[in-house]
């Protein structure tokens, strides 16, 4: 089989409709009839809701409903949502009801919907909806809420502790016991947002024909969806479609399942008309799902040449007011801390916490920023205490690509034992300080030191789970217009999946790329499916559909054989047509093939056949496969004002086999974009009443084209051995490594100050007041 | 996030406008809308009547007369950007304008409205207070003159009377080789400033500063004007010395605090940028090349 | 209750008559009135510069904009930036070939601010062409590809290829 397109700088087969304005996402369906919805939402952080007077929004011009949780249909009126992933280590099984019904536990909890004929005429009316509201005491800081005495989160509740695991292995205390060297940290990671440039949005629709309720979502995980509306209308799932069209962008927050798409869909099938709820970005800054709200207490021990005997400590994470998708980023935190290295004794006590805020779940990286945040701030104060280049730690603690399979000693958050299947560490670190021209780093900085410029370097190193189970399935259905149908349970917000899938099966199946036909995101499209997180639909949708079209491809030359008379080891695919040199005919083509494959009415199929040209075909990892990567950034430190300016950013990524560099550089360098974000810019702020106070983006920051370095970036490509593709996750470890690495760089340029950091965001206010007390504005006496 | 409703008046005369504004009851102006509308949008003003003044020719426009620069309320920040006038002979206004949005903002939003709008970290009230302009106000009333001093009342609050209207500022020009600077510290490219700190000096035959203007954004209710600082500089050469106690009496300010910087940040910075625009200042008072 | 207003614009070149309401945005006219979906709403504050448009040519947020406003003036969306029936532009070619967009949201706002820039200045420095898409956020790509796909397309634009 031709390998053309695996592996090449493909160009996006979805862009001329985006570049045109023919994309479609979710407030570009409109359907004859529909109203739209706007949300009550609570103001405060934690109050009992007396009572709801809807009477005078009722009364308004062109509303024709304002619901509550009491004119929702059962089971939802009543239930609190599922949660999606249970964990027997929650303690407080705590999801929120569609709409609340006597107690609101974060600002922007939906607490009423208005349907009305347009979103302007529904706003008009939520101001006239009056809610009796008794204020409740609220708790806004984690680590407070751990306190004893502590406002709880949910009136009910004893106390706020949602959860609490430990993960180890090793001796430990015997690690410490007889170091010669231990250095302490305690850091934070501020809580930001996935903050898609398309906020969430729900239309649904329900056909009275065909009792079909459809539901256009910008989601993540459509078949997710389907299953979760399925519970909360008592509905079968059959009459039900999800459909995610195109999504602007998801980075995690789409990819839980949210009570507007619920209400939504109630709304639709007690109206009698469809109904769109399109979120604006103040609702997204008060509601859709935010991360990292995370405090670290760790100690590393090491020998005197700085190789690791273990790391302890302890973890609490915020999961703001409910744990839809269970513990999973303090978990996976937990797991990351490891990373590179060889790490004899590890113990780590996690404690959730819960808050009077929007919830957390996981924002592109899910706990593995923190975690490398941590290591990677551990390794760097054993090189300041030790002194030793950064570079040369790190690289006598790596595991070596000789060690692979590596069993790091914990369980992974898909339940399997922790092991990397493969990876080249030192050589990934290797690569990435060429790219920086990390040896010429010295003159530069003195360089820059004798003309009054600050400039530092800094390292980061991470290993990411990715690729995560259950599975993705993927049907390819040669059609009898020679097209090529698939269909997929994937998803879509920009990561070109619909390229990287048509890449694979236009070289195993034989045809040409323009000839395949995508339904991606339409529960009707696929049986079962999963969606878009945790960097898994490259290894779990992209070996399904290689395992699909090689399925069809020898049913394609069974069926060609006999057509063309000759042997199948005679025919040739190319282009969607299978050829012979000898037969009865040169060619015969998809198309024709389809036709043949669906038999003559009433007569018998040959023996074994079965009827059509297709297969679905769903992958099942047998685990995580563990990409990996090395980022080097050179930073710039205007000591007098504290700002901070990027000079150069170089990655080395290990995502196993490519199977698009074209599309796997824009995630890396997307995701690098968010890291700096996080590390910099991005700072979601509550005040200690749990009101949000950076609910703009005039006030909060996210990158802009001045604040993001053009990457320099190097593929390491170590083959995943559990997937025929070799593939591994690319989505989030553009993102993982860059506070570290940020952070390291800003350290570095201040080192004749001897500052240490130890926080994300790291403002040029911290800066500035760190050389406050530093003293480097005494002027000399005179 | 869409606007209350509203009715919408566009009156092609200054006496037209001012008529619908002294009619009309919860009535607001709107020129470029880039500060009005996010307001409408989250419903932080909710207005019965907009009035928009953008048809108006004769308050749009940029007009040299004399020794000073008229700038009509509605001229675009662009206009004012890429206009040839403001290069040559007020170029401290360009090098601010720089700082103020994004073009997409710049295209529509106006120098009358951010004045009127008088956001404590804008640019361009600071440079009218810099300059010490005088504001030109209309009304049915007839037509009033305002030193910039007077029009700044407190936070987000001017001497406009709800029935009157911004129609033109007129910025004094300095004298031809003036000396310049203007540095802010804003967390993004165009985004409004934690603190900026604008410098104009004009040297006498000694060589010596004979005139000195030195304003803050960013630090008060108003733009600040640091006359203490002003006075400081007079008689001296534009030299280091002198320019670092100015920068040390900006540095003694007691500035607000919020979301975006604390009291001590920004008085910090406050130090910091006067010393630094008061560098550029200097060097190009002195004919001397700026770094 | 207030009285909707006649309004003609010219959009993308043809002359659109509609009935509006003063209140409605100019991005709600465009998307839900004429049914051009291509212009994107992010933040309808004014920062994330997806709903930007061509006002007489000249870059616009159209979130900030009422529809009344456009009255008797001409409007460019994305949809009329290309030659047309799906065909795409030099600066379209230069985004798919620099990968300069991925879940395409911001795009149509990209396009047109950069329409603005290359007719203003055909030649941009990085730097300009960074400093002009300050005012459009966007979250997927970091930007790398949107300012090589830029300045590709200046070159371009320049040696003729039309």
């Amino acid at each position: 089989m031709g390998v053309k397109h695996f592996g090449a700088r493909v160009a996006r087969l979805e862009d001329p409709a985006l570049l045109t304005g023919r994309g479609r996402y979710v407030d570009d369906v409109n359907i004859p009839g529909m109203l739209h919805a706007c949300f009550v939402r609570s103001p405060h952080g934690h109050a009992l809701i007396q009572s709801i007077d809807a009477g005078a929004a009722r009364q308004m011009p062109g509303v024709h409903a304002v619901l509550t949780a009491d004119d929702l249909p059962a089971p939802m009126a009543g239930a609190r949502m599922p949660m999606l992933v249970p964990n027997a280590a929650i303690a407080a099984l705590r999801t929120q009801h569609c709409l609340a019904r006597d107690e609101v536990c974060y600002v922007g909890q939906t607490v009423a919907v208005v349907i009305a004929e347009s979103r302007y005429l529904a706003e008009d009316a939520v101001a006239m909806v009056e809610v009796d509201y008794d204020p409740l005491p609220a708790v806004s800081d984690c680590r407070a809420a751990l306190e004893p005495g502590a406002p709880t989160a949910h009136r009910d509740l004893p106390d706020n502790l949602a959860s609490a695991f430990r993960q180890s292995f090793g001796d430990v205390d015997a690690a410490f016991a007889g170091a010669p060297h231990v250095f302490r940290e305690s850091l934070f990671q501020h809580r930001g947002g996935g903050m898609a440039l398309e906020t969430r949005g729900v239309v649904a629709h329900h056909d009275r024909i065909t009792d079909l309720l459809t539901v256009w979502s910008a989601t993540q995980t459509p078949h997710i969806g389907r299953r979760m509306i399925a519970d909360l209308l008592g509905r079968s799932p059959e009459r039900i479609r999800v459909i995610a069209p195109d999504v602007g962008g998801g980075f995690g927050p789409k990819a839980i399942f949210y009570a507007e798409e619920a209400v939504i869909a109630a709304a639709a099938l007690l109206l009698g008309t469809p109904v769109k709820w399109i979120e604006d970005r103040r609702e997204h800054f008060l509601a859709a799902t935010q991360e990292r709200d995370q405090h670290w207490d760790v100690e590393i021990a090491v020998e005197a040449d700085g190789r690791i005997r273990g790391v302890r400590g302890s973890l609490i994470h915020d999961t703001g007011a409910f744990v839809p998708w269970g513990v999973i980023m303090p978990y996976i935190a937990s797991a990351t801390m490891p990373g590179p290295y060889v790490l004899p004794a590890y113990q780590l006590d996690v404690k959730v916490a819960l808050t009077n805020k929007v919830a957390t779940t996981p924002v592109r990286g899910a706990g593995r920023p923190q975690a490398v945040f941590a290591m990677e701030r551990l390794m760097d104060r054993v090189a300041q205490g030790l002194g030793i280049d950064p570079a040369e730690v790190r690289r006598r603690n790596f595991i070596q690509p000789e060690q692979m399979p590596y069993a790091v000693g914990l369980i992974f958050r898909d339940g399997k034992p922790l092991v990397y299947d493969s990876g080249d560490y030192p050589k990934a670190q290797a690569e990435a300080l060429t790219l920086a021209d990390h040896a010429g780093f010295p003159a530069r900085k003195a360089a820059a030191l004798k003309a009054g410029r600050h400039i530092g370097i800094g390292i980061a190193n991470y290993v990411e789970g990715t690729g995560l189970g259950p599975f993705e399935g993927v049907t390819v259905r040669v059609q009898q217009n020679g097209k090529v149908l698939v269909a997929t349970g994937a998803t879509n917000q920009g990561q070109g999946t619909r390229t990287t899938l048509s890449q694979i099966i236009s070289d195993r199946l034989g045809c040409r790329i323009e000839d395949i036909e995508m339904s991606i995101g339409d529960t009707a499209a696929i049986a079962n499916g999963v969606g878009a997180f945790a960097s898994r639909q490259a290894v779990n949708a992209g070996s399904s559909a290689a395992m699909a079209a090689e399925v069809v491809r020898a049913r394609v030359v069974q069926l060609a054989a006999r057509a063309l008379g000759v042997p199948e080891a005679e025919v040739a695919i190319e282009d969607g047509k299978a050829i012979a040199q000898s037969g009865n005919r040169p060619e015969i083509g998809f198309g024709d093939l389809a036709r043949l494959s669906q038999g003559m009415p009433g007569f018998s199929m040959a023996a074994g056949d079965m009827p059509g040209l297709e297969h679905t075909a769903y992958f099942t990892p047998p685990q995580a496969s563990y990409c990996s990567g090395t980022h080097v950034v050179e930073a710039e430190v205007d000591i007098m004002t504290g700002g901070v300016r990027l000079l150069t950013y170089s990655v080395a990524h290990d995502s196993g086999t490519i199977i698009n560099p074209l599309i796997v550089d824009g995630q890396v360098q997307g995701g690098v974009a968010h890291g700096i974000g996080n590390a910099l810019m991005e700072f979601m702020k509550y005040d200690e009443n749990a009101q949000p106070v950076t609910t703009t983006f005039a006030d909060y920051l996210m990158p802009m084209a001045t604040d993001v370095p053009t990457c320099r970036i190097a593929h390491v490509e170590s083959p995943s051995p559990l997937n025929p593709l070799g593939v591994k996750g690319a989505g989030e470890g553009g993102t993982i490594p860059a506070a570290a690495a940020i952070v390291a760089a800003v350290e570095d340029a201040l080192s004749p100050f001897g500052i240490r950091f130890s926080e994300t965001p790291l403002t040029p206010e911290r800066i500035v007041e760190a050389l406050t007390v530093a003293g480097a504005y005494k002027r000399a006496a005179s | 996030m869409k606007p209350a409703p509203f009715d919408y008046y566009a009156p092609t005369s200054l006496a037209e406008a001012a008529g619908l504004l002294a009619r009309l009851d919860n009535a607001k102006l709107i020129a470029g809308g880039q500060s009005l509308g996010p307001m409408m949008n989250f419903r932080y003003v909710i207005a019965d009547h907009l009035v928009d003044l953008g048809g108006i020719p004769e308050i749009a426009g940029i007009a040299l007369a004399g020794e000073t620069l008229r700038i009509g309320a509605t001229t675009p920040q662009r206009e004012l950007e890429f206009s040839d006038v403001v290069a040559q002979r007020c170029p401290l206004l360009k090098a601010a304008l720089k700082h103020v949005g994004h073009r997409q903002t710049r295209n529509r939003g106006t120098f009358g409205g951010s004045v009127a709008h008088f956001d404590p970290a804008s640019e361009q009230p600071m440079m009218c207070a810099a300059h010490d302009a005088v504001i030109e106000i209309a009304s049915v009333r007839g037509t009033r003159r305002v030193p910039f001093a007077e029009f700044g009342v407190d936070f987000m609050t001017t001497a406009l009377e709800p029935d009157e209207i911004l129609a033109a500022i007129e910025l004094p020009l300095w004298p031809q080789g003036h000396g310049w600077g203007f540095h802010e510290f804003a967390r993004r490219h165009g985004d409004f400033a934690i603190v900026a700190a604008a410098a104009l000096l004009a040297l006498g035959p000694d060589g010596r500063i004979a005139r000195a203007s030195l304003t803050l954004a960013g630090v008060a209710v108003v733009p600040l004007r640091l006359r203490e600082a002003e006075a400081a500089l007079i008689g001296h050469a534009p030299e280091m010395a002198p320019i670092e106690a100015a920068a040390d009496l900006a540095g003694a300010i007691a500035p607000l605090a919020d979301i975006h910087a604390s009291a001590d940040y920004r008085r910090h910075l406050a130090r910091i940028l006067t010393g630094r625009a008061l560098a550029d200042a200097a060097a190009r008072a002195a004919g001397r090349s700026v770094p | 209750m207030i009285a909707k207003r006649n309004i003609s614009v010219e959009v993308n070149g043809a002359l659109r008559q509609a009935e509006v309401e003063p209140r409605l945005t100019l991005a709600d006219f465009l998307r839900h009135t004429l049914d051009l979906t291509g212009t994107h709403v992010g933040c309808e504050h004014g920062v994330c510069g997806a709903c930007t448009v061509l006002v007489d040519g000249r870059s616009a947020r159209s979130c900030l904009t009422f529809a009344v406003q456009v009255d008797g003036r001409a409007v460019t969306t994305i949809e009329g930036l290309g030659p047309g029936a799906g065909g795409l532009g030099v600066l379209q070619e230069a985004f798919q070939r620099h990968h300069a967009l991925q879940c395409g949201f911001c795009t149509p706002g990209m396009l047109t601010t950069l329409t603005e820039l290359l007719n203003d200045n055909p030649d941009p420095t990085e730097d300009e062409v960074r400093e002009v898409i300050t005012g459009n956020l966007c979250r997927c790509t970091g930007y790398a590809g949107i300012v090589a796909a830029a300045l590709d397309a200046a070159r371009r634009l320049r040696e003729g290829e039309a």
